[in-house]
């Protein structure tokens, strides 16, 4: 929901980020403010991806150059735990598996590793059941989902459905969903939407990943970002996503390039 | 990062002090004198005599193993001091008021309390300072079960029949190179005997401490367990730190009878050398038992975190029809420590059962070897055995290498064998700090994850200690 003059929680500009030397991200600009939702699409290899690392602060991409702000701070020098516990959260596209860790203590760990960040002391075991047991309905998963390692032997809609649970245990100012529509059926990406709207609000903000306009059916973003060559060369609402499922990206490119040179 | 994290694995090898107390050491070197000396120090029986000098002329025959995964400048066996001892000492053994205040404070400063107010309740604890026993807690408790619990020195003199029928029982004194340089050298250790149906009525401890950095340690362990009964014991382990390198070469032999049951678990934290691989202790250990009844049961687990180069296969002769045999191991290698370690379970009666989980955890430049030997005796019918080596790298300048030998002579046993490799690889690390947990964090759950299995194994102090302990040596290893 755009709010005029709602606080400003992401402001990112001129970035600049290779990753061994090659120059992905060539001069992004982008500001988010709370309560909106932002969807950033484009082809393969345009640098979305890319993008949503380098906020998160993963060691094989360097800035090169831009600042990056999240809530006023400049967080390019601050470790990805920092920035995580800051409140920044990413949905992975492919959620790693983590064998012999159970997805109930990866998740009390993380839990707790928030809150002490904020100087609130942790919670024992008894009570974060209680609380992670709630946090279950947001994705409609089941409790034995908990005994499990990590991901381990999920199913790619569990897999999903398991970093919503995080995000909505970890309450995060700004998530960042990657690709999380992407391989889907349609009733786990039902799912994962209503989970991701149920932990919108107006304190928070959400990036949406993605390349195709199916998710936003059910997700509704404010802004549409397009992203070509390492930098958002258009900016519309939920109707440039319409445009860009009927023409194809093509279209707009070339569109794009036109001006560009002209 | 947080600083209960931050100062938790910066912390340096905690053990590393010297204690500095006048000892009575003999000059370096071996030969058939020294070998003499070091049996007169003790006023040994003519029995022991002969068993030391038989085994140091088998040695003088014998060369240095090469087939270990290790390597190492050779030692120079003329340098090393066989045998030094406090010099002063209490004179009657147990009488914990004669023993000298400074080595009290050593061991209370390595967690091990042995007065009678702060020592641990329910673990009675063999203390060995280089060369001998400082004191042996709780050995009239434990003689009130008829459990008999003291330095094999002590043994020697008090229990020569138990000593003469068994030392040597199971690991013969030409077994291998340092088999027989311990059987010929070796000092003290401890000695444990379990009367017919007695259920030891309180684990047993012993800890190992090198002081002496230009002496060897050869310490010798021998339990003995009759029928009927169990006992549960502990070793553990460290050592100053020094520049050079220190020899430990023990020889531990464990005897099972008729439906006897020994748990054995080490947690090993020698000094490994620093991170240049400068210094550290050449763990040199023959460890075996013999199921020798049937329904015995052997069960070593193992925690090797120390030590530069380890060399070490805890085994089973499993003899005894429907013995068992388990072996549960996390070996994990740090900067340039070389770890050589595995298991032999040899099956000779029928209907006999084996287990082995081995995790190795290699981190920066170190080496890390499973080598294990599944035997299944051409009379062990029905004789079964599961093997699970899981090998975890950290890094990418280390190395894991798994080594198992299986050798069926009958076609009635079946053998399982199962073997993994993984890695803790930035994507994860960055999958944990991206919900806000420290890559210190992040490993100390990986490892844990990891090492469950064999954790699940150790007497509850001692899982809390290899937890904290792993996490420990893994300073460094990431971010």
């Amino acid at each position: 929901m755009i709010t005029p003059n709602s606080d400003l929680i992401l402001s990112v500009n001129n970035l600049h980020a290779s990753v061994d030397g090659v120059e992905i991200l060539k001069g992004l600009n982008l500001e988010v403010r709370a309560g909106e939702i932002h969807a950033i699409m484009g082809l393969n290899g345009s640098g979305k991806s890319t993008f949503s690392k380098v906020l998160a602060g993963h060691p094989d991409y360097q800035v090169t150059d831009g600042e990056v702000r999240f809530k006023g701070e400049d967080i390019l020098e601050m470790a990805p735990h920092d920035r995580a516990t800051a409140g920044i959260f990413l949905a992975f596209q492919y959620p790693l598996e983590i064998p012999g860790v159970s997805n109930r203590d990866f998740l009390r760990v993380a839990y707790n590793a928030h809150r002490k960040a904020r100087s609130q002391e942790e919670l024992d075991v008894f009570d974060f059941d209680d609380l992670v047991e709630e946090k279950l309905g947001v994705v409609k998963m089941e409790a034995t989902f908990l005994d499990r390692s990590v991901n381990e032997g999920f199913s790619g809609g569990e897999k999903k459905r398991n970093e919503i649970l995080q995000m909505a245990l970890l309450e995060p100012t700004l998530a960042i969903l990657d690709e999380t529509d992407s391989g889907l059926d349609i009733d786990a990406l039902k799912t994962v939407a209503q989970g991701v709207n149920q932990l919108t609000g107006p304190d928070n903000a959400v990036i949406l990943i993605t390349h195709y306009q199916r998710l936003l059916n059910y997700i509704v973003p404010d802004y549409v970002h397009v992203m070509a060559n390492g930098q958002i060369i258009t900016t519309g609402d939920q109707t440039l996503a319409q445009e860009l499922e009927a023409r194809g990206y093509e279209g707009l490119l070339q569109q794009h390039q036109l001006e560009v040179t002209a | 990062m947080s600083a209960s994290v931050q100062s938790l694995v910066s912390q340096p090898y905690k053990y590393g002090f010297t204690t500095d107390i006048e000892a009575d050491v003999i000059p370096r070197g071996l030969s058939e004198e020294v070998v003499r000396l070091i049996s007169a120090k003790k006023n040994e029986p003519e029995f022991m005599l002969q068993f030391r000098l038989k085994a140091y002329r088998r040695w003088l025959t014998m060369a240095e193993p090469v087939w270990p995964n290790v390597t190492y400048p050779p030692i120079d066996y003329q340098s090393i001091i066989y045998y030094s001892a406090p010099k002063v000492q209490p004179q009657k053994l147990g009488s914990l008021e004669e023993v000298d205040p400074t080595l009290l404070e050593t061991f209370e400063k390595l967690g091990i309390p042995l007065t009678e107010q702060k020592r641990l309740a329910n673990v009675a604890v063999d203390a060995i300072f280089d060369s001998v026993s400082i004191a042996t807690t709780y050995k009239e408790k434990l003689a009130e079960s008829g459990v008999i619990f003291c330095p094999i020195s002590e043994a020697v003199q008090e229990h020569p029949e138990l000593v003469e029928k068994y030392l040597g029982s199971v690991v013969p004194i030409g077994d291998n190179y340092f088999a027989a340089l311990n059987s010929a050298v070796f000092s003290d250790g401890s000695f444990v005997y379990i009367p017919k149906d007695t259920q030891c009525p309180m684990d047993l401890s012993t800890y190992f401490r090198i002081n002496n950095g230009e002496s060897g340690q050869f310490e010798r362990t021998l339990i003995v367990a009759e029928s009927g009964s169990s006992v549960t014991y502990l070793e553990g382990c460290t050592a100053p730190m020094y520049d050079s390198n220190q020899l430990h070469a023990a020889v531990v032999e464990l005897v099972a009878l008729d439906h006897a049951t020994i748990n054995y678990s080490t947690v090993q934290n020698w000094f490994a050398g620093d991170e240049n691989g400068k210094g550290g202790i050449y763990n040199f250990v023959t460890k075996r038992g013999l199921c020798a009844g049937d329904h015995a049961k052997i069960s070593w687990t193992q925690v090797e975190t120390g030590s530069a180069i380890t060399w070490k296969y805890p085994s089973c002769v499993l003899v005894g029809n429907h013995s068992v045999g388990e072996f549960y191991s996390v070996a994990l290698t740090n900067n340039y420590q070389q770890a050589d370690t595995g298991t032999k379970m040899v099956h000779v009666g029928k209907h006999t059962r084996s287990t082995i989980i081995s995790k190795g955890i290699s981190a920066a430049h170190s080496k890390n070897s499973y080598r294990g030997l599944v035997k299944m005796g051409p009379k062990a019918e029905g004789a079964r055995n599961y093997s699970q080596c899981d090998s975890m790298l950290i890094g990418d300048r280390s190395s894991a290498n798994t080594f198992p030998y299986i050798q069926v002579q009958n076609s009635t046993a079946q053998v399982e064998h199962e073997a993994s490799t993984s890695k803790i690889g930035e994507d994860q690390l960055f999958y944990f700090a991206q919900r806000g947990i420290s890559p210190e964090d992040a490993v100390s759950m990986i490892i844990s994850g990891f090492c469950r299995d064999v954790f699940n194994k150790l007497p509850m102090e001692f899982a809390a200690e290899a937890d904290k302990l792993l996490a420990l040596k893994l300073e460094n290893t990431v971010g």
